[in-house]
């Protein structure tokens, strides 16, 4: 660690790992009323237990965006950060915000659409912890070097910021209502996000190959302008059904399905930095994370996302199975993955250790990953059976989930591999390492 | 990376792109929108439909439902269950089984999935109805392609 403020981010990925472990419970929760749907008490029903995890999930990950950004900004700016106090505060408001909204929902104080179920003055005091986090970056930032990395970052997370105002428009046109609903989701994962997760990336690629950040910085322009190329007038792929007009049907699919491209780009860019590199970071456990999260997030999001993006397969599988297939790969695959990634690197440095437990950690790698591929593939093999049996045959919906027993229960034991995987890696990451060894003497972290 | 894309020039491209292509998502949109709001001159949002619409969002019934395909995919659609229970050819009928069949939950019955019981009175259930509605006249472009959602 250079910069004595970088400290504030382990007290975001701390937080961030605790609501990944509550998400995982809640998604098994989720996961047993499919199968067996009276087993949970009353104020457990699937609605709860479902905005409980997507929630969760939405905030561990902007929580360890936050994080890791407090943790590469001095890097790049070259200086300690504005206020590392107004970190701690910012963290500990937005912490006690999830936690509130998650005892509330309990309780049943939710309103709003899918994944923004928080009450109003939840919603505000996001916004409030938002700017918060802009101010103090952004000067962070302008006393500073400035870098492109820095700077695709910054514009990420205001655009983050900014759409998420979206939240608050909920007319009583239901067309209008769901046209900007998807303003903050798409927007958000197949947009602004993409833009953190490419700069986090290309920090990490410098980090570990300690390739020349001019080739790194040509690469990360290139991947952010294919991402908003097609990412923006992508969104019609979410406009063919809900009352908008036809056209969106060819906007949305040609659009739609170039959004593979800056995927395919990031795979491309990730393999061949560590190609050109040499450099031999001792932390391989984190290369493995970032590699696998470029990977995986190209499946996810590019080929699980092309299998239904086009106006016409739409047609049948909207809405299925085939779509919580295709969210958890995608959401895994790019936006988890590039966390752990980043936790994986940064956590030695944080917690002052050379990096340590790495073969217990690279198994966590397998066992999450592969969990959520068998998650995904149960998943689809469920939405092929039923676009089969309820678009194309007719039959009724719940008639068609009495048939699909077996692959819900086959999701399940995926997702106990997962939770299974994500004890190995808290106890990688948290356990005081027998091999302490200290970092080779000829390495030299890169600028 | 080839050498005949400087750095700034990736970026002049980043950012004019950008520009241009949010600005011909925004006259689409401003379309679109137009559109939608034409669509409530046929099909009238009264405060009755807006008030169905709250309950939808304070019950979270997208976290099941899903509406127009969108929500959660653990129950059916609800987007035309008014045009499903025949709302279109017995409006009467359709709206009793509606809401005698939300007053009915849960069934409990074993392996069957639940939907929970609802506090609403006689007028927020007939509100919810002339929602579900309201949902069922508009053109949602032939989806789903059967009734059965
Ligand atoms: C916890 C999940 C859950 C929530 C929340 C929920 N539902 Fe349901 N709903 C279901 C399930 C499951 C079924 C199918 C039950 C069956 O067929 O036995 C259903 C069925 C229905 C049906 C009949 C559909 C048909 O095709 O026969 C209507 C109408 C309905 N729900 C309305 C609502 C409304 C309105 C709300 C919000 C106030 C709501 N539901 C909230 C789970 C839920
Ligand atoms: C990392 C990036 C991505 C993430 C995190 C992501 C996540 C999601 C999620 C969670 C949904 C479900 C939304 C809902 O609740 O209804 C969804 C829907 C969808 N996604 Fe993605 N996605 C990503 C990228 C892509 C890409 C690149 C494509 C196209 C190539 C795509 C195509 C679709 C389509 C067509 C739907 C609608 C499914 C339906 O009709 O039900 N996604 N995505
Ligand atoms: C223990 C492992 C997990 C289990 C058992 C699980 C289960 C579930 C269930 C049952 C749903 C509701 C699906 C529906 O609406 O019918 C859901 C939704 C969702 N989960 Fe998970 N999940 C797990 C892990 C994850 C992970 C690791 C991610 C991403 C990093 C994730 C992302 C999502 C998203 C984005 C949704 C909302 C989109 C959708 O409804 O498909 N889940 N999950
Ligand atoms: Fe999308």
């Amino acid at each position: 660690m250079k910069y004595e403020s970088q400290g504030v981010a382990k007290l975001y990925f701390f937080g961030a790992l605790t609501l990944f472990s509550a998400q995982l419970v809640f998604g098994l929760l989720g996961a047993i009323l499919y199968v067996a749907p009276t087993s949970l008490p009353d104020f457990l029903p699937f609605s709860v237990v479902r905005m409980i995890h997507t929630n969760a999930l939405v905030v561990w990950l902007l929580m360890g965006f936050f994080g890791a950004t407090y943790y590469l900004i001095p890097e790049e700016a070259e200086t300690e950060l504005h206020s590392p106090g107004l970190a701690k505060l910012q963290f500990w408001l937005f912490f006690g915000a999830a936690g509130a909204a998650v005892v509330g929902y309990l309780f049943g104080y939710y309103d709003g659409r899918s994944y923004l179920e928080q009450p109003l003055y939840i919603k505000i005091g996001i916004v409030v912890v938002a700017l918060m986090f802009l101010y103090n970056v952004s000067m962070t930032v302008l006393k500073g070097r400035k870098t492109v990395i820095s700077n695709i970052l910054l514009l990420g997370l205001w655009g983050i910021a900014v759409f998420f105002l979206f939240a608050f428009y909920v007319p009583s046109n239901t067309v209008l209502d769901k046209m900007f609903w998807w303003w903050v989701v798409h927007l958000w994962v197949e947009g602004v996000w993409e833009l953190v997760l490419a700069s986090i990336l290309a920090f990490l690629m410098i980090k570990l190959t300690g390739v020349d950040r001019e080739v790194v910085e040509k690469w990360l322009y290139v991947i952010v302008s294919l991402t908003l190329f097609t990412g923006i007038l992508g969104t019609g792929h979410h406009y063919y059904w809900i009352g908008t007009p036809a056209y969106w049907q060819w906007i949305g699919s040609i659009f739609s399905a170039l959004e593979v491209v800056p995927f395919f780009a990031i795979v491309i860019f990730a393999f061949s930095m560590v190609y050109k590199g040499g450099r031999r970071h001792p932390n391989k456990a984190a290369l493995l994370w970032s590699l696998g999260c470029s990977v995986t997030a190209f499946f996810g999001a590019g080929v699980w996302g092309f299998l239904h993006t086009l106006a016409p397969v739409n047609y049948y599988t909207h809405g299925t199975q085939i779509t919580a297939a295709h969210g958890h790969l995608a959401f895994y695959g790019a936006y988890a993955m590039i966390n752990l990634a980043m936790f994986t690197y940064a956590m030695p440095q944080l917690l002052n250790r050379a990096p340590y437990n790495q073969t217990l950690n690279m198994i966590s790698f397998w066992i999450i990953t592969g969990g959520v591929a068998f998650m995904t593939a149960a998943l689809t093999l469920a939405g092929v059976v039923q676009v089969h049996l309820q678009r194309v045959m007719g039959m009724a919906y719940m008639d068609v989930q009495a048939q699909l027993g077996m692959f819900y229960w086959l999701r399940l034991g995926g997702g106990l591999a997962v939770i299974l995987g994500l004890v190995l890696y808290l106890v990688s990451l948290l356990a005081p390492g027998k091999a302490s060894a200290p970092a080779s003497a000829s390495y030299v972290p890169a600028e | 990376m080839s050498e005949t894309l400087t750095k700034a020039a990736a970026r002049n491209i980043f950012y004019g792109g950008t520009v241009f292509f949010f600005v011909v998502f925004g006259v689409l949109v401003a379309d679109s929108v137009t559109d939608a709001i034409a669509i409530a001159k046929v099909n009238p949002i009264t405060p009755s439909v807006a008030a169905g619409k709250r309950i939808w969002e304070r019950h979270a019934c997208f976290d099941c439902h899903t509406l127009f395909g969108e929500g959660a995919r653990f129950a059916p659609e609800l987007g035309n269950v008014w045009l499903r229970y025949g709302g279109d050819k017995d409006p009467d009928g359709a709206r009793e089984s509606l809401k005698q069949w939300i007053k009915n939950q849960p069934t409990r019955v074993e392996g069957r999935h639940q939907m929970p019981h609802f506090d609403l009175t006689e007028q927020q259930l007939d509100q919810i109805v002339d929602y579900l509605r309201w949902t069922s006249r508009v053109n949602t472009q032939n989806w789903p392609p059967h009734i059965s959602g």
